[in-house]
């Protein structure tokens, strides 16, 4: 019951209120305990709730995080082991 | 889906896996606790293991909430629920734990007691609205991600006037459980268990931040690195730690940035202070009692306390004697080891609580691992 997924705020209902796409799958979600959400934003959905926003441009930087060169291999090749 | 497919992308998965093969140590060993039952599912969904070298060993942690909560908490959920004309709305995954009469709030429910599951706290808001003439029961329970939610019920219940909404809570906080399993003897004295590092909670640091584990990352000189719950953030999380313990450092890392911030969600983390106060100690499957580790409703929202409403026994029952679940949740035994794992206890008629969540240890390792002997 932990997993969550990062959704799209597709638009603001009432005061609170969200429509979320959950691939394709929409779904109302309350934003009680985030602020300042527009629709386009990502989200981390829980039972319900947003609880917090997802930063697109952290996600990038941890996108290239994963591909970057080991520690090692950059200078030590030659040291074979 | 965006923010889902890219961190799941095999290729570079294959990348970090020779990351870590190539940095870690071959005469060290690196024993590491994923605290998260989120991380455990992970591991075992997309065969994280596999893609590990030998010396690597993943340690699940107690972070399933389902798992974690004692029988006799359930045991009191099911007296409850048998309140005539009451309503107990819960999660999902917490009809099927089974007591040890192998009893759950599912077969209370086929024998005429009007237990619902829901979504989200809200679901049981409205339940009440609906029915102001029965008494609805939330029964909450979760670590620091469910918390919030259920004060925003609690409040709103208020606001509404709700006189027939209460919650039975049963939350639990990550950091003094993650301190316990450190103090524990058999970490501390036995040596049964070898912790060098912790992937930290994804889901929970968005409410929490960062800091809360930089005080056991210097008390314990454990490495901490938080991850989100792609396998991708895990595999990363794994490398990170590895760099730190080959430079003898100890601190907390963020892998999970684009959701996690040092200081986390302070508006859920003010709600929360209004709403709930600690509980002195708290029982939990596996861990025993331990201190400060629960919250409980505080006495100016004791109108909204089932626990103050209703006479709700307190009750400490012991596991299922087969069952090794409690060994497995303080990381001393692995799913595999228990007698009845697969035989007797499966997903579709769980003994233990470890079982019955996709989270849980044995259900992860059932549905994913138990054909593979690779770990
Ligand atoms: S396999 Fe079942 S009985 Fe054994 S430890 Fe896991 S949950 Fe408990």
């Amino acid at each position: 019951m932990c997993l969550a997924i990062p959704v799209c705020v597709e638009q603001l209902v009432t005061e609170g209120i969200a429509v979320v796409s959950l691939g394709g799958v929409r779904k109302e979600i309350s934003l009680a305990l985030v602020d300042d959400i527009e629709p386009g934003d990502y989200v981390i959905v829980h039972v319900g709730f947003a609880l917090q926003k997802l930063d697109p441009a952290e996600a990038e930087r941890t996108l290239a995080l994963f591909a970057e060169m080991t520690a090692n291999s950059v200078g030590n090749d030659d040291a074979i082991r | 889906m965006k923010y889902i497919d890219e961190f799941r992308d095999s290729a570079l998965a294959r990348h970090i896996a020779d990351n870590i093969a190539s940095e870690a140590e071959p005469h060290r060993a690196y024993h590491l606790m994923e605290f998260c039952g989120g991380h455990t599912h992970a591991i075992s969904r997309y065969g994280i293991v596999d893609l590990l070298p030998a010396n690597v060993r993943m340690i699940h942690g107690p972070g399933c909430p389902v798992c974690i909560l004692p029988v006799g908490r359930i045991e009191a959920a099911i007296r409850l629920a048998q309140i005539p004309r009451l309503i107990l709305c819960c999660y999902g995954d917490m009809m099927r734990v089974p007591t040890a009469k192998g009893v759950n709030l599912l077969k209370i429910k086929a024998s005429g007691a009007d237990v619902r599951m829901i979504y989200s706290s809200a679901d049981a808001v409205k339940i009440a609205q609906q029915n102001p003439a029965r008494q609805v029961v939330f029964f909450a329970i979760g670590f620091e991600t469910t918390t919030p939610p259920t004060a925003v019920a609690i409040q709103q219940a208020q606001v509404l006037g709700l006189k027939n909404f209460s919650v039975f809570c049963n939350h639990v906080l990550t950091p003094s459980a993650i301190s316990h399993i450190l103090q524990s003897p058999e970490v501390r004295e036995l040596g049964l268990v070898s912790l060098d590092g912790f992937i930290g909670p994804a889901h929970v640091s968005t409410i929490i931040g960062s800091r809360p584990y930089e005080y056991f990352a210097e008390e314990f000189q454990k490495p901490v690195v938080i991850a989100g719950f792609e396998p991708l953030d895990v595999m990363q999380a794994i490398l990170m730690l590895i760099r730190q313990l080959n430079q003898g450092r100890a601190v907390v890392e963020n892998e999970f940035t684009r959701a996690v911030t040092r200081n986390g969600n302070v508006k859920a983390q003010f709600l929360v202070a209004e709403v709930f106060e600690l509980r002195r100690a708290f029982e939990w499957r596996g861990l025993g009692l331990v201190p400060y580790s629960a919250l409980k409703i505080k006495s100016c929202y004791a109108e909204f306390d089932a626990e103050c409403r209703f006479q709700v026994p307190v009750l400490s029952i012991a596991d299922n004697k087969a069952c090794d679940c409690g060994a497995i949740l303080r990381g001393v035994k692995r799913p595999q080891d228990c007698k009845i794992f697969g035989i007797v206890c499966t997903p579709d008629n769980p003994i233990g609580s470890c079982m019955v969540s996709s989270e849980g240890a044995c259900a992860a390792h059932y549905s994913y691992g138990r054909f593979r002997e690779a770990c």
